[in-house]
């Protein structure tokens, strides 16, 4: 895509693009640089000297029993924060996308939660689900059931998925409901004169003609699920108890500035990029030849 | 025609936002209690009578035990943090979408593509060589660490590409024929074009802005810098049933303020920002 009219001056461009390509060369591409760079190394244990050792941090890292469990934990958290907040999400947008009263005020009670930190969401379920002082902690506790989140891996995974989906609703709500409201209402209106009723419409209907949408809010979740919840686990778990909530990006971080092992960490870090441009490189392609209605 | 009430719709949706807003009245009832109320588990469903007193010591000195500083101060950082992020994205991000798309030179389209491969490496995973990198450039424990290694933007980049895009050749000529350059252009025609961008773009990053977490966490040691969000949960320590609940509550409730009154009072754009960086 060209523009037909365009500025002929010579260094101009160069300058206005300056300070973001400086920007991105210094935080983006030196550091990735550095990452590979590091996952080929070892460091001797007093931090003197290093040696390139090909993939051996990658073998490594693949055969611990402990990353293999820190994948796993994340494959199980992202497919609950993604299943939990996307059919959360789509049906509150269903219903608020009816012709109701209050539909506005509705919105804005369902979309202010985006901007609660995880973190901050962590502490607030926290607060919530503590056995000693939270009110639905206490309650379980009375109840007879031995709930504690820092003792038992299975709650403790719980918690954080409910926490990381409820934070992630109100994001899934109003691009749901953003698609809702392109679909024409002649498709849904000849659809019910053939008879198709509520529930039927819907799956038979809506929700395939919803499918750009859902595919792409699938991989806006993954990727949230895998990056933008470590404060999530930092502040309610720090991946436990044992090693029971700790995920690939929260073994990045214990593993590189906790046990400082930093081949091991940047080889992880790598795997990590090779996730994440994957799972870009699906959306643009997908993007790429949208289905449109 | 008159429509009768859709009960099981409103009851579902109020749910809905019941469950959205629970944990936040239990942080705001926590934050009107004393530490032993809390600290028996005897949390009543109603506020208490010390509001006042819990929001003044959370203000001067903190929340909890393990409180890295007062609420003061470090919402103040996260201020200054989530503003210069957001202005700094957009600064830069205008400035290169525009030679971008209204000037031809050489390397044009590689300087586009390295920005547009940004996309794809997130802060999260590139987490410890960008902080030796920030540590080399002796950015630990100041505003400009805590900022500019986020500043970098393709999302805004390219939101401002494609909204250049649709500005007709026609008013780019009408300008040539007048005289202007390329500068009076930008600053007479492009920017005012790009009002509700703008707000829309500063909105949604704001919030990334204040919400950082990772990132705050590894740049600052010094509690002169610390923000809130990390703060906060650093208040919580390891979680103890006796720490001063209704205090960290306070703070929680001080740090979710200023993002969701941003959502709520600019919610036009924001929902706009949100569906357009998306795209």
């Amino acid at each position: 895509m060209r523009r037909r009219v365009i500025f002929r001056n010579k260094g101009l461009p160069y300058l206005l693009v300056l300070p973001q390509i400086v920007v991105t060369i210094v935080f983006f591409f030196w550091p990735a640089g550095q990452a590979l760079y590091q996952s080929t190394q070892i460091q001797d244990p007093f931090g003197l000297s290093t040696r390139f050792v090909w993939l051996q941090n990658f073998a490594a890292i693949l055969a611990n029993p402990l990353y293999v469990n820190a994948a796993l934990n994340t494959l199980l958290f992202s497919a609950g924060v993604t299943l939990l907040s996307m059919s959360a999400g789509l049906a509150l947008a269903a219903l608020a996308d009816r012709p109701i009263r209050f539909a506005a005020v509705y919105k804005t009670l369902l979309i202010w939660p985006y901007a609660v930190a995880p973190a901050v969401a962590a502490l607030l379920w926290l607060f919530i689900f503590h056995p000693a002082v939270g009110i639905i902690g206490r309650a379980l506790v009375h109840a007879g059931i031995a709930w504690d989140y820092k003792l038992d891996g299975g709650q403790a995974m719980a918690l954080i998925i409910f926490a990381a989906a409820w934070k992630q609703v109100s994001y899934n709500f109003l691009f749901f409901l953003a698609g809702l409201q392109s679909i024409p209402r002649s498709v849904i209106e000849a659809a019910s004169i053939d008879g198709a009723g509520g529930m039927k419409r819907f799956w038979t209907i809506v929700f395939p003609l919803l499918s750009p949408t859902t595919f792409f809010l699938l991989v806006v979740n993954i990727v949230y699920a895998f990056f933008d919840t470590f404060g999530i686990i930092d502040a309610l778990t720090q991946g436990g108890p044992g090693q029971a909530t700790e995920t690939l990006i929260y073994k990045v971080y214990v593993d590189g500035v906790v046990n400082l092992d930093l081949g091991g960490s940047a080889a992880q870090s790598v795997i990590l990029m090779v996730v994440v441009i994957a799972l870009t490189a699906i959306q643009f392609h997908y993007i790429e030849r949208k289905v449109q209605y | 025609m008159r429509r009768s009430v859709d009960w099981p719709t409103h009851a579902i949706l109020l749910l809905g936002v019941a469950l959205f807003a629970f944990p936040i009245y239990i942080a705001l009832v926590a934050s009107t209690f004393d530490t032993g109320t809390i600290g028996r588990g005897d949390l009543p469903l109603w506020p208490g009578t010390h509001l006042i007193e819990n929001y003044v010591a959370a203000w001067f000195s903190g929340g909890g035990r393990a409180s890295p500083g007062a609420v003061s101060t470090m919402l103040l950082n996260s201020f200054v943090m989530a503003a210069v992020i957001a202005i700094g994205k957009i600064a830069i991000s205008i400035l290169s979408a525009y030679a971008v798309v209204f000037f031809a030179f050489p390397l044009r389209m590689v300087f586009f593509w390295m920005i547009f491969v940004t996309l794809m490496l997130p802060v999260e995973v590139r987490i410890i060589p960008t902080y030796e990198v920030a540590s080399s450039l002796g950015l630990v424990n100041s505003y400009a660490g805590l900022t500019i290694p986020l500043i970098a933007s393709a999302t805004a980049t390219l939101l401002f590409r494609q909204f250049f895009l649709t500005i007709p050749d026609e008013l780019v000529e009408a300008a040539k024929i007048d005289g202007a350059g390329p500068l009076r252009f930008f600053f007479d025609t492009v920017l005012p074009l790009s009002r509700t961008n703008l707000a829309a773009l500063f909105v949604i990053l704001f919030i990334y802005g204040w919400n950082q977490y990772l990132w705050p966490l590894l740049v600052t040691t010094d509690s002169a810098y610390e923000t809130m969000v990390v703060g906060v949960s650093k208040m919580i320590g390891t979680g103890d049933a006796y720490n001063d609940w209704n205090t960290i509550m306070a703070a929680a409730v001080l740090t979710m303020l200023p993002p969701v009154a941003v959502v709520v009072l600019m919610q036009r754009w924001f929902v706009k920002g949100l569906v357009e960086s998306e795209k």
